[in-house]
This record gives structure tokens, sequence and C-alpha cells, in this order.
């Protein structure tokens, strides 16, 4: 394995400008993925988690557009890349799962069709072996009778089978990166389980980055080796999935994992924090949880916010948890 | 699907009885025809004769099924201007009819979906702009305005296309064309883009907004993060499924192109069966005016049913059995 993560996102900004002033759903994030690993990105609806996904594949939808920050793809730069040649990359360096498979696959074209199309557009390969290409890939994916089923249409694929299929579209093309966009969150909980281990399986095997975008802790515990936790467009927390989810530094991580159920929790009441996610449009001076936190102090309330730069590098908190909580960093 | 071929043939044959009986119903309301067959002087034992003859002294009901009887065989009875078997007059009128309404029709399918993929692609471009605004003064515009309109320009101020009639035309068989002929085709083109273009503008609108909708999706989002071209997202993803819906309205909108030609074969004075109509319509010739309505019944009630055999053929959603379905 190289040292150069697959995946290097530096203080992404992304900005949709509207009547009311500029909006930052995504504010200052970076992150690395390396080959084989599996960051997740968790955090609550609206929290920038898909817009990053999205920006880093360039389907940001206008006015939505990256400011400042860079993205490189494999040390490449390619935020900067328009049209065409982002077009290429796409699939091809990088695949996209999206949430919901009933809605992902396009209902008038077999799924056979879907896959060699993708695989003739990024392997210089002939009609024939994209074919048979496209066999192996559903073979990978678990589907069985794979030959037989290839020039089925979506609708006779049940919901599990048809996000199998959306992983092997994403995969076909043997891309080195993959945003997995919520993709457990349409599906029924016996099937969750398997397609996290189907992305685990094809991580590991392939040596495939994977962006886990989910608001399901269950799903970064089971799949993620790191974890990113995200509150109104910034990173509130980032490290080994063990870590975080067991000493959580961030008072929203923390709340977060309180509020997630555990069977072996017995019959606790769940916490739950306070409040709601402040709208992106009317944040508060200081941290953006500070509202919310039941530890914030006068300086949580000031400009500039902590980041993960200026803070210890694991949570943007002034104040973070754990044994010397009470010690103030970066001051 | 042969269940549901069966189930719309019957409901296609009711539609029509239905019709049949409006259009004998017509015989009815204008009066007593044995008045106009017989002469001032006539004597009650004329009449009664007559009306035997006719068979006008059965109950309704067996009337009505005379009338159908007939109808079915093309038989609609003898034109009170002409004299002559309305079914004959009718076919002789066909061609002008069908050879315009064709024509326009292609001009309608073909235009209106080019503009609909060009005006849904480009939707912020200018020329797409441009296209739309137009496009309102093509679904706004009255249909004998536009004739109008268009034969003062083109026949009139600049004297390019004639005005009225169908030209010189061939006659194949009992079939007579005017494809074969300069001055045929000459005359075709206003009254084909009269007829054809707030079809046009619909389909166009229509394809429009289908496009823009289907863009949306989230399989295009999918396959455009897989990287396929915009080529074959726009014209092989996308397309595809906006045709579905647009398929129906245009099955439709044929058989109106038929219906609506009265009003273009009026203002260029058109040799079809539209023009047939309204001057029966001036000369109360019933029974023209109830076969014209009998046939348009049949061809609208025909390309229902062939727009619905069309779903089967592009979604294949519908091919499957109800059992066989997903979750």
């Amino acid at each position: 394995m190289t040292d150069t993560p697959v995946l290097s996102v530096r203080n992404l900004v992304v900005e949709i400008p509207t009547r009311h002033g500029v909006l930052r759903p995504v504010d200052n994030v970076s992150y690395d993925i390396r080959a084989g690993e599996i960051l997740g990105v968790v955090g609550e609806s609206g929290a920038g988690k898909s817009m990053t996904g999205n920006a880093v594949v360039g389907l940001l939808d206008r006015p939505a557009r990256i400011t400042s920050g860079e993205i490189l793809l494999s040390g490449q730069p390619i935020h900067t890349l328009k049209g065409e040649a982002l077009r290429r990359l796409r699939g091809k360096k990088m695949g996209m799962i999206f949430q919901d498979p009933l809605t992902s696959l396009n209902p008038l074209l077999t799924v056979g069709d879907q896959l060699t199309e993708t695989i003739l557009e990024h392997l210089g390969v002939s009609q024939q072996q994209a074919r048979e290409r496209a066999v192996a890939a559903l073979e990978e994916v678990g589907i069985p009778a794979a030959r037989s089923r290839i020039d089925s249409y979506p609708h006779e694929f049940s919901g599990g089978m048809r996000q199998r299929v959306v992983i092997a579209l994403a995969l076909c093309a043997e891309p080195d990166l993959i945003i997995a966009d919520e993709p457990t969150t349409a599906l029924d909980v016996s099937v969750q389980a398997q397609i996290v281990a189907l992305l685990k399986r094809l991580c590991r095997e392939r040596g495939v980055a994977v962006m886990l975008v989910t608001h399901d802790m269950g799903v970064i515990a089971e799949a993620a080796d790191r974890v990113a936790v995200m509150y109104a467009g910034r990173l509130a927390e980032l490290g080994p999935v063990r870590e975080v989810l067991t000493e959580a530094r961030h008072p929203y991580t923390s709340g977060l994992m309180a509020s997630t159920p555990l069977a072996s929790q017995g019959h606790e009441r769940l916490r739950q924090i306070p409040g709601a996610m402040p709208r992106l449009g009317n944040l508060p001076d200081g941290c953006a949880f500070h509202p919310r936190c039941e530890f914030a102090q006068d300086r949580c309330r000031q400009n500039p916010g902590p980041t993960l730069d200026t803070c210890d590098g694991r949570a943007a908190c002034w104040f973070p948890l754990g044994a010397d909580r009470k010690q103030e960093v970066g001051a | 699907m042969l269940a549901y071929i069966i189930r719309r043939v019957f409901q296609s044959v009711l539609v029509l009885l239905v019709v049949g009986l409006v259009a004998f119903a017509m015989f009815r309301f204008v009066g007593d025809p044995v008045d106009n067959m017989l002469g001032q002087e006539r004597t009650q034992a004329d009449i009664e004769r007559l009306r035997e003859q006719l068979g006008l002294d059965q109950p309704f009901i067996v009337q009505y099924w005379r009338f159908l009887e007939q109808a079915a065989q093309g038989n609609f009875g003898l034109s009170y201007r002409q004299g002559r078997p309305v079914a004959e007059i009718l076919i002789e009128r066909l061609p002008a009819t069908l050879e315009l309404a064709f024509v326009s029709g292609l001009l309608a399918l073909f235009g209106g979906i080019a503009l609909g993929i060009f005006t849904a692609i480009r939707r912020r471009g200018v020329s797409a702009n441009v296209i739309m605004t137009v496009s309102l003064i093509g679904v706004s515009l009255p249909t004998f305005l536009i004739g109008i309109l268009l034969i003062y320009v083109f026949s009139v101020e600049l004297g390019w296309l004639p005005s009225f009639g169908r030209g010189e035309v061939t006659r194949i068989g009992g079939w007579t064309t005017g494809f074969l002929t300069e001055s045929g085709l000459k005359a075709l083109i206003l009254p084909a883009i009269t007829l054809g273009l707030y079809q046009m503008t619909l389909i166009m609108r229509l394809v429009r907004t289908e496009m823009l909708e289907v863009l949306r999706m989230d399989y295009i989002r999918f396959a455009r993060a897989r990287g396929i071209r915009e080529k074959s997202i726009n014209f092989r993803h996308a397309l595809k499924n906006t045709l579905v819906p647009v398929i129906t309205i245009t099955g439709l909108q044929l058989g109106s192109i038929i219906a609506f030609a009265i009003i273009t074969e009026t203002v260029f004075q058109w040799p079809g069966v539209g023009l047939l109509f309204i001057n029966a319509i001036q000369f109360v010739d019933i029974p023209v005016m109830a076969a014209y309505l009998m046939m348009i019944s049949v061809m609208f009630v025909g390309i229902n049913l062939i727009v619905d055999m069309l779903y089967f053929a592009i979604d294949p959603r519908l091919r499957v059995d109800r059992t066989a379905g997903g979750h």
C-alpha cells in the first residue's frame, strides 16, 4: 500500500448562494481515505454528509458549488475538473451507490444493458467481453444464476438484490473509490446486514477505498474503520471507529451514541440531544453545537469556533470529553 | 395480457354502440323523413305504405338494430343531397383527409419530440426559451386564424404556395394521392402545418415536462455517477422513460387530428371528409353526418386500442404477470 490516500479532501467548502445570503452545507471539511479502508460519515439529516459525497464526484446540484479547498484522488486534484474530464473519472476511478435501489436503476433497460454500457464506456473491451464482465460483476456481488438473470429488468429483482445490482454497477469499471450514500437505509434490516457485509468484503478483496455515508450508528460500528461525525456542515469528530464509539470526545458524538438503542442497555430510557440542528442560514456564533451542549461555556459562543485543526485533531471541541475532560485545549 | 386485450375490445364495442345510438337518434330528431320524401299530394295510405317499406313502423329497438346491422356493413343509406350511397362518397373523400392527417401527424410527432428534447436539455438556453415562448402562440391561436395567417403570408404576399385545394392528384386504384405531383405536395404544406402546429406544440411541451421530470430521477443521477455520456443519458436513459406517457397523448392527438381536420379543411377548401361533413351540416344531410360520426368514433376507439398495445411494447414492467412481481 502506498502512502498516498485514495481520496484526500482538504478544507472543502461547498456554498449555496441564496437570496438570504450564502449557505455553507459543507464547511471546511478535511479527511483522507486509504485503499482498503472504510470511512464512515455520520450525522443528522442536513449535516452535509451526502453533499460532501456529491462534491467529490462532481455531482453537486446547482447552485451548490465548491468555493474552496481541494479534493485529491490518488494525489491528483479533481475539484478543478469539469465536464468531459470529470465524466471519464466517474465510474472508472470512483463509483457511487445511492440510497434507494428501487429508483437507482433505469426501469426500462435490462440489468445487463446498464452494466455493459458502463463497462464499454470505461474499459476498452469488446461487446462480448463486456457481457462476460457483467456476468462476473453480478456473480461477485452474490446474485445467484447471474448468467440467466443478466437480461432481466430491475423490477424482476427484490430490493436487496437490486441493491446488489447497484453495487455491481458502481464497481464494474473497477474504481479505486466507492462513495456509498446511505446504501442500507431503504432496505429491510436483515438485508442491511448482508449489504454491509458485501461492502466490507469487496473493500477488503479489492482494496477499494469506501466512503460510507449513513446516519445509522449500527452500520458504522459494523463496517467502518474510521468514522467522521458531521454537524451543521462541519466535522465534529474524526477518528478510528473503536475509539470514537467507545470514548467519544465531542459532546455531540456522545449524545448521538447515547440516543442509539443497543440491546445490551436493557430497558433504560434512551437519552436524546435536546433541540434540533440549527438551520444553515441561521448558525450560531462559535461552535455550532453550543446551544444544545450541556457543557457549553463562554468560549464556545465566541468566534472563531473550534475546528479539528485548532483542537486536538480528533474532536472539534474546546472542552473535549474523556479522562481530562475539564482540560481546555488549544488555549 | 390476452384478458386485458379482450376487455379493452369489449369496452371499445360498447363505446361504438353508444355512438351509434347518437348517430341513429339524429335521424329521428330532424323530423319525419317520409314528409320530405313524399310530395305535397300524398294520402295517408301512401304514408303508411312508405313507412312500412322503410321499416319506420317497427319499434325503436328494432330500427336501431337494423341501423347497426347496416352500418356494420358500411351501408349508411343515400345522401339526401347527392343521392349517392354515403359510403361511396366517404371513401372517395377519405384519402385527402388521411394524407393530410398523416403528414401533420408526422410533423407534430417528430417536430414535437425533437423540440421537446431540445428545450429540456437546453433548459436555460436562449433558443430554448425563444421556442417555448413561440410555442405559447401555437397553443393559444385558434387553428383557423393560423391557417388564414399562413395563407396571407405564403399565398397572398409571397405567392409561394397555393391557398386552397389539393392540387393535381394521381389515382392509384381506389386511392387518390397528392404525394406524387409537385402541385399536390405544394398544396399539402400549408394545411399540414396548420393542422399539425397545435399538436406539435402540445407534444413538445409534454415531452419537455416529462423529460425534465425524468432527468431528475435517481437512475439518471446514478448513470451520471457511472460516467455515462450525456448523449446516452439523454437519448437512451431518459428518452425511453419519457416516451411512455407521450405515446398515450400522441395517440389520442392522432385521432383528434383527423377529427379537427374539419376546420383546416374548411379554411383551405381541402376536399376531405371534414369539408364533406361541414357541407352536410349546412344541408342537413343526416346520413352523411351519421356516417361521419361513426367513422370518426371507430378511428378514435381503434387508435386508443393500438396505443394501449404499444405500452406493452415499451414498458417491460407491464409485460410480466402481476404474481411474479418483486416484493
